[in-house]
């Protein structure tokens, strides 16, 4: 039996995703295959070679993969499903376009989202917005999962020596074409993978205020992240947004800053290692899962933790 | 164009979710049921197409228990012009969700399909993602803006790192995102006028569908719970707790 992990990767090389989702196809314990599909991405087809635990690698270079489109990808890998007992791919946007079309397309329920295997065919997933664990148990013949990166320690980089096979590409739909994209550049850390995160909500007030947390975050190497009520109100992009219905983060250190703790954003955060909170109200929901709080007015707290850092 | 809209009834947002006693699944006698919040936005997204001259009937359908009918009126009363229940007691997995909703397509044939991105009691993010491989119909998921243009539609995307956007030939699969738009509140008049809408129910069984799934769950748990936490007097008290408590900084 062997597990085929669907690598992801941009500007030629593996997304951090990618390590996670390897290390819970050594949890399933089948050989592993890492398929690369892409336009011109060899060096992401040999550094997937080198992952510990890789071995094999598949690799499709071909016009088709040069964007992430779902109706491509999908086809490319049920062409070669067949040799597969598993197909893993990512929880991220990505892994979620295009795993839920794989599995329809072989006749198979889609499991979405695992945090953790209990068996090569039980795994366990998060419903209700995290509040409750669903122990699921598959009989089909293929397994077609995403994994939620944040609960599989990233598999090493280095360590394997896998073979690239070359495969051919399965032909591009016409139906849809990319136009373009916005990326929000930042010399931060990625928030899913980030060891810090500071998060600010709509106690921000607005967009210039999450200067303060750019600032902190500077300081401690974090990546910055939203509620979605900040995001909704234009403060910061929708890739910043954490939570049931955007990512999910599990740093060392979570920093919730003028967020309540609704459950759509716990959801996204609450298997952080430490949470702080600095809120205002007291009864703010956020207290319930922080480590730490800090009941004050965030004006007044974020530039004192500032000045602390440099400390 | 027909446009079809999916509204699943589930437990309301704004309720915490609990395990039943027999650890089977969530306690859902006498809580708060709603419309999916990102079925709201696909309604919503379907009428404002209808009142831009692009669509002419908005089908809202639902799969679920009879309650599942007051989920339809509520999409009636936003301005849906009819729907269609396809009812069942079991939980269906969303291939078979998307398996009814294609046999659906075929009959009625839309120019669009709209579904959310995700039921937020299965939390899958499946369903038309899986509606779209089946029809061979083109998708556009987690859609924060769509203009439609004749035979096509251009679609922003919210993807991880960002916004990306894609030109799809219509019949198409749109999945909404949050931002997408602010769905409407159904006006009082509205709601009695929706009583009178068209609304057809069909026994799963009759649809001759194969719903059977290899997919079982065998226990559901409640989440690990942290521990409680300290309530720190100042920013110097965090600090230090941080760097020497729990040395994360
Ligand atoms: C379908 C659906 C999906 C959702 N998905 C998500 C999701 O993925 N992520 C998410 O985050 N939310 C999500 N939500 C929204 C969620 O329900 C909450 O509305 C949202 O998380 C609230 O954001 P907030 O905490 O920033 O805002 P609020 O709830 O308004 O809280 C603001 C907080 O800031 C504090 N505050 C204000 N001023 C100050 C100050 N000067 N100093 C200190 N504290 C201050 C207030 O005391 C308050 O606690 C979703 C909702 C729905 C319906
Ligand atoms: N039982 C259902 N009835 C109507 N629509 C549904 C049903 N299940 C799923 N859908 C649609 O599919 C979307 C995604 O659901 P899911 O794949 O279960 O997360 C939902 O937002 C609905 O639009």
């Amino acid at each position: 039996m062997t597990t085929l992990v669907v690598a992801e990767h941009e500007s030629g090389a593996l997304r951090q995703a990618t390590f996670n989702v390897v290390a819970a196809a050594k949890a399933i314990g089948n050989d592993i295959t890492v398929l690369v599909a892409g336009q011109g991405a060899g060096e992401v087809a040999a550094a997937a070679g080198n992952i510990d635990g890789v071995s094999k690698v598949l690799h499709a270079d071909d016009e088709a993969y040069a964007q992430e489109i779902a109706e491509n990808l999908s086809a490319l890998i049920v062409s070669i499903a067949g040799n597969f007992s598993h197909i893993l791919f990512a929880a991220t946007a990505a892994g979620k376009n295009v795993m839920p079309r794989v599995a329809a397309l072989l006749n198979v329920d889609g499991i979405s989202d695992i945090t953790s295997v209990v068996s090569v065919d039980t795994f366990i997933r998060p419903i209700y917005a995290g509040n409750a664990m669903a122990t699921v148990k598959s009989q089909d013949t293929t397994k077609v999962i995403t994994v939620r990166t944040t609960s599989f320690d990233p598999a090493n980089e280095s360590g394997g020596s896998a073979a690239v096979e070359t495969v051919a590409g399965a032909g591009a739909s016409d139906l849809v074409a990319f136009i373009g994209e916005e990326l929000s550049q930042s010399d931060r850390p990625e928030l899913t993978s980030a060891d810090i995160v500071v998060s600010g909500g709509r106690g921000m007030q607005n967009g210039d205020n999450f200067a303060m947390l750019d600032e902190i975050a500077a300081k401690l190497n974090a990546a910055v992240g939203a509620s979605r009520a900040a995001v909704d109100s234009g403060f910061v992009p929708n890739e910043y947004q954490v939570g049931q219905t955007g990512k999910v983060v599990a740093p060392n250190l979570y920093i919730a800053v003028g967020i309540s703790g609704a459950i759509q954003h716990l959801a996204g955060m609450k298997d952080s290692k430490v949470i702080v909170a600095i809120n205002k109200d007291e009864e703010a929901p956020i207290f319930q899962v922080a480590d730490y709080g800090l009941v004050a007015d965030l004006f007044e707290a974020l530039p004192e933790l500032s000045k602390a850092l440099d400390g | 164009m027909k446009i079809l809209v999916g509204v699943k009834r589930v437990l309301d947002y704004n309720v915490k979710a609990r395990v039943n006693a027999d650890k089977t699944g969530i306690e859902l006698a006498n809580v708060k049921m709603s419309m999916n919040p990102f079925d709201e936005i696909a309604v919503e997204e379907a009428l404002r197409i209808k009142e831009a001259g692009n669509a002419d009937e908005v089908i809202a359908i639902s799969i679920g228990p009879s309650q599942s009918q007051e989920t339809i009126r509520t999409a009636l009363a936003m301005g849906a012009d009819r729907g269609i229940l396809i009812e069942t007691d079991e939980l269906l997995q969303p291939l078979a969700v998307a398996k009814l909703f294609q046999q659906l397509v075929e009959k009625e044939k839309p120019g669009l399909v709209i579904l959310g991105k995700q039921a937020i009691d299965g939390d899958n993010n499946q369903t038309g993602q899986m509606l779209s491989a089946l029809t061979g119909m083109a998708q556009a998921t987690f859609a924060s803006k769509v203009e439609i243009d004749g035979q096509s539609a251009k679609v922003t995307r919210e993807v991880d790192a960002g916004l990306e956007s894609i030109k799809i030939t219509l019949p198409a699969i749109l999945t909404t995102d949050l931002r997408l738009n602010e769905p409407r509140y159904a006006k009082l008049p509205n709601i009695m006028k929706a009583k009178k809408k068209p609304l057809e129910t069909v026994p799963v069984a009759d649809t001759g569908v194969d719903i059977s799934s290899k997919l079982s769950v065998i226990e559901v748990n409640e989440p690990e719970q942290r521990k409680a936490g300290v309530i720190v007097s100042s920013v110097a008290e965090l600090v230090e707790k941080l760097r020497n408590e729990a040395k994360v900084i």
